[in-house]
């Protein structure tokens, strides 16, 4: 509801009719809210009821939902979340920096380039086929057994290395789709103005195309997030690891709970974030409008 | 609608808009009466364009009514989808929907939202793209059409509905000269078929020979509506014969 000072430099009395039109629609808004609020709770009660009055949820109860083990796997798993946290924080940077220059070294020009494209190319095309778990294992055991000098060994920075190239790939195709979505005519508004293809890339294209692929970028952050977990296949101790040592602790699987819990409370701020970029840049597109 | 309670197809009072605190209009009032063209004319920025989205119900009013045969379209229990199906608008842009060939941008309309079947759709749009001598080119896509026969399209594709009203925005101003020429022709012929037409425009010469009425809008009110020989010709208020000498001085008129 906007403030009436507001209304009031337009043209101060209001009419009569306008303002029957804004309680009508102020009395529709409260009964969406209504509708809202009622249906919800209505679909949580049947949720409950449903789960509750199954014939095994007592012993699923007290397996999945236990409050001690809860307690006890807490701060364990959480310290091994703060791993899963600063994993996350450099190999989003890492995705990001890797998709955008294969992407770009997709679209350069000119046959000398011709390698690097092809090179480019064949990145997206293996390492989008290869499933995480397989090249986890295979960088995770693999490169250690190589025995080679100054070749890391820890698990985490394999493992970070392993996420990294795939979701590397799967950015630098949304990247390269974004660089495509620009109209044709801007390129050529750009070089029409003399501008030289690298200028025309960095300075017309690029940006347009960054802030088209935003919210499928950010949608990838959040897929990445959850899918650091699995580096605790190669026994680094993150929060899925955590869970499985206390759950072996406690005879329990609610540690496994805990984790889950914890990765969403992660999630969803990110998620939130990417609906407020999406509509941000829907909203800078078509100024104004109720359409 | 003859007779005694004779109305206006389009009726507009006071009607107040601003995009937050830029008042864009303040208190229009207007009529538009069956099988009349009503031209807008006025400076860049006057409120042309939004005085259209309004009555089309794009935007939404801050105050004011808008009727549309005597319903009152801004009241929010009337379904605006419904209104919007009764009025054609033309953009300035064409706006033809590039994925669409001529034949199906024109049909989409009829077909998905007037529930015409597709052969009598297209024997219609094929009828009227015939008209404009753009049957030839029913399968090309919109990018392959001149600035000129992409807007004959548009204005097509907005007639092929039967409105009640058509609205028209600065249609000829994205043009070519030579190009204006064909599409105020065909603005011509359709308004000689009895549509009823609001249009926003720049050319003074065809708001002269085609209007029945002509507004000045100035600073988001209508300050001159009259018969063109008299708005145009022997303006009464200064702002008007001001807007009009700069529009000769151009070369326009
Ligand atoms: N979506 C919007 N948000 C904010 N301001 C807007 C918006 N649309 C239009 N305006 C402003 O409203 C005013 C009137 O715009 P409008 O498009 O109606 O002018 P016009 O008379 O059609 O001009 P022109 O002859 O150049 O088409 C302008 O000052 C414009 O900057
Ligand atoms: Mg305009």
């Amino acid at each position: 509801m906007s403030a009436p000072a507001r209304e009031g430099v337009v043209v101060p009395p209001v009419s009569e009719v306008e303002r029957g039109r804004r309680s009508y629609r102020r009395s529709r808004q409260r009964r969406s809210t209504w509708v809202a609020v009622v249906s919800t709770l209505v679909f949580a009660a049947v949720l409950v009821v449903g789960t509750t009055s199954a014939p095994g949820w007592e012993r699923t109860q007290q397996s999945f939902l236990d409050p001690a083990a809860a307690q006890r796997s807490l701060l364990p798993v959480l310290s091994g979340l703060w791993l899963n946290v600063r994993v996350l924080l450099v190999a989003a940077v890492c995705v990001f920096a890797l998709g955008l220059v294969v992407a770009l070294l997709r679209t350069l020009r000119g046959p000398v380039w011709a390698p690097v494209r092809l090179l480019a190319a064949a990145y997206t095309d293996v390492f989008r086929g290869v499933p995480l778990l397989v090249l986890l294992y295979i960088i995770g055991f693999g490169v250690p057994g190589l025995r080679l000098q100054g070749v890391p060994t820890d698990p985490v920075v394999l493992g970070t290395t392993a996420i990294v190239l795939t979701y590397g790939a799967y950015v630098a195709e949304v990247f390269r789709a974004g660089l495509e979505s620009v109209h044709p005519s801007q390129r050529a508004a750009a070089r029409a103005l003399g501008l030289t293809h690298r200028q025309t890339v960095r300075l017309v294209v690029l940006p347009q195309a960054v802030r088209n692929v935003t919210p499928p970028l950010l949608n990838d952050l959040v897929a990445l997030q959850k899918d650091v977990g699995l580096i605790s296949v190669l026994g680094a101790v993150d929060a899925i690891r955590q869970a499985q040592i206390q759950s072996a602790v406690t005879a329990n699987f609610t540690p496994y709970v805990v984790a889950a819990v914890l990765f969403v409370l992660l999630a969803v701020p990110m998620a939130r974030l990417a609906d407020w970029a999406t509509a941000r840049a829907r909203r800078r597109q078509q100024a104004g409008g109720l359409l | 609608m003859t007779g005694v309670g004779e109305q206006p197809v389009l009726r507009v009072r006071n009607l107040v808009k601003s995009y937050g605190d830029a008042p864009v209009l303040r208190g229009v009032d207007l009529d538009v009466d069956e099988h009349r063209v009503v031209t807008l004319i006025g400076a860049s920025g006057s409120g042309k364009s939004t005085l259209l989205r309004c009555v089309d119900l794009l935007e939404q009013v801050d105050d004011g009514q808008v009727w549309l045969d005597g319903q009152d379209v801004t009241d929010p229990r009337v379904d605006a989808d419904a209104v919007r199906r009764r009025i054609g608008v033309v953009f300035q842009a064409y706006n033809l929907f590039p994925h669409l060939s001529v034949l199906d941008n024109i049909t989409l309309a009829p077909r998905r939202v007037h529930g015409v079947d597709r052969a009598e759709a297209e024997e219609r749009a094929m009828a009227l793209l015939d008209r404009i001598g753009l049957a030839g080119r029913a399968r090309a896509y919109p990018d392959q059409l001149s600035g000129g026969q992409a807007q004959r399209t548009a204005i097509v594709r907005a007639l092929a509905v039967q409105p009640r009203l058509l609205l028209l925005d600065e249609v000829t101003s994205a043009l070519d000269p030579e190009l204006v020429g064909e599409v105020l022709a065909l603005v011509r012929e359709v308004a000689e078929g009895g549509m009823t037409i609001l249009m926003a425009t720049h050319e003074m010469g065809f708001a002269r020979s085609a209007a029945d009425v002509v507004c000045f809008l100035e600073g988001g009110v209508l300050l001159e509506q009259g018969p063109p020989e008299q708005v145009l010709v022997d303006p009464q208020h200064e702002r008007t014969q001001q807007f009009l000498r700069r529009v000769v001085a151009a070369g326009r008129l």
